[in-house]
């Protein structure tokens, strides 16, 4: 492999100490909350809104505002990662957890082995089910103890902190049970299937 | 026949030289790159850029191309953000013939070409004028006449980034309208726009959604939040409406 070229002079900014081993590679840390997405923020009308989890036939499960939010809530703090390669550490963050959707909707374990996530204004992106079970995801409806902006994904997205942050997909609306791996969105456009920031999986091929 | 399975081949890191450095603005400068090997892009798309420093320190950054498809070289336009790691180096460091690594071109939704049609609606906010001059650039470098309107809001007449250039193709008769609009500074004689883009001056200066244009809209988060916004509100179908943001951390 060639060495990169050397930019004489250029040095990193200092990080908080101890952060070191919680950035992945070609990532830096910020402070605030970027915001991006593809095209308008939706209007969320809260009395019209449903989440469901079906397998693109029937449904399984579907919930009003209402019913949503009187599943389990759990409460996490994670680190994220955007693929655009900015960090936020300690995120906090309130939802229903998959486990305890599927468990709400009377499945004792996922009937396939991918899903696609579905959003208001079309957005989809895919994953596998193992990662977004076992306490790894949820339907968060929260974020530091305050109802989630719009631009944010409120009222509710998707969080699968361990994954490139494109995945916690904003303005969910259902999860649709799939038994092979299918490219959502930014898949369809360039960006690897699975993303994981700590193997650099940027876009498709790495 | 087997089953065709064919891995997409991984984006390679390429090394771009430093041909030509442009002054756009106190604050803003293009880098003009040669990229041996540069598999050609589409107007909207952008690349990753990696620094490495004398000790090993690596960072990435994404960067909008701002050069047309059809130039010979792949410019990238940088402000200057005095809290950023990489872009006051590429910004205020850099020198003609210095080399760094890049990759591109990435990303299949924010991108128009002349194929995509008309009418063309773009909406830009400082530095976001970045992907939406490689449109411009590129339907003007292959002579294409279908109505096009960029609204662009910068802080003061000498922040407008490729100001020359663009006044150079709103005169070219081909169908551009350039609409600038100063936020906070104004020359003395200034007549046009002067606030922030708000929903009476989308209303006044957007194509009729009947026309149903396609709409790029790049710049800060709060501008491009409220572009969107309002042109839902006025009744333009939200599908045609592609955008891209930047915070203070993004670049």
């Amino acid at each position: 492999m060639n060495e990169p070229p050397i930019s004489r002079g250029f040095r990193a900014r200092q990080r908080p100490p101890g952060t070191r081993d919680r950035v992945p590679p070609g990532q830096h840390l910020v402070s605030d909350f970027p915001v991006l997405s593809a095209g308008p923020t939706p209007e969320a009308d809260l009395a019209s809104w449903r989440f469901g989890l079906d397998d693109g036939a029937s449904p399984f499960a579907e919930w009003t505002w209402a019913e949503f939010n009187a599943l389990p809530q759990t409460e996490i703090t994670v680190d994220i990662h955007c693929v655009t390669t900015w960090s936020k550490l300690d995120t906090r963050w309130r939802g229903v957890t998959i486990d305890d959707l599927l468990a709400a909707a009377g499945l004792s374990e996922a009937p396939d082995a991918f899903v696609m996530a579905h959003c208001e204004g079309g957005y989809t992106t895919n994953m596998p089910v193992a990662d977004l079970v076992d306490g790894k995801a949820m339907v968060a409806t929260h974020f530091d103890d305050e109802p989630l902006d719009p631009e944010h994904g409120g009222p509710a997205r998707l969080l699968v902190p361990h994954l490139y942050f494109w995945k916690s997909a904003k303005w969910i609306r259902r999860l649709q049970f799939i038994p092979e791996d299918q490219p959502g969105f930014w898949e369809e456009n360039g960006y690897h299937m699975y993303g994981d920031p700590w193997r650099e999986q940027r876009y498709d091929g790495d | 026949m087997t089953a065709i399975e064919v891995a997409a081949p991984r984006l390679a890191w390429r090394i771009a030289e430093v041909r030509e450095i442009i002054d756009e603005t106190p604050r803003v400068r293009t880098l003009v790159l040669d990229v041996p090997g540069w598999p050609g892009h589409r107007p909207g798309q952008h690349i990753d850029v990696r620094l490495t420093g004398e000790d090993g320190y690596a960072a990435q950054r994404s960067y909008s191309i701002a050069s047309a498809p059809e130039a010979p070289m792949v410019a990238i336009t940088v402000e200057r953000i005095a809290t950023g790691e990489v872009s006051p180096y590429l910004a205020s460091e850099v020198v003609p013939g210095d080399r760094f690594e890049l990759r591109g071109p990435i990303g299949g939704y924010f991108v128009w070409s002349v194929a995509s049609g008309g009418p063309l609606m773009l909406v830009a906010g400082g530095s976001g004028i970045a992907p939406l001059m490689a449109m411009l650039r590129h339907r003007a470098a292959v002579g294409a006449s279908m109505p096009a309107r960029l609204i662009y809001s910068s802080r003061s007449h000498e922040d407008i980034i490729y100001r020359d250039e663009l006044a150079r193709l709103a005169a070219a008769g081909d169908g551009l309208d350039v609409v600038h609009v100063l936020t906070r500074a104004r020359p003395a004689d200034w007549t046009g726009e002067s606030r922030r883009i708000d929903a009476e001056m989308l209303a006044r200066l957007s194509f009729p959604p009947s026309q149903r244009p396609f709409v790029y809209i790049c710049g800060p988060t709060s501008l491009v939040e409220s572009a969107a916004r309002t042109l839902v509100t006025l009744g333009h179908d939200r599908r045609l409406i592609r955008t891209e943001r930047f915070g203070p951390t993004g670049p």
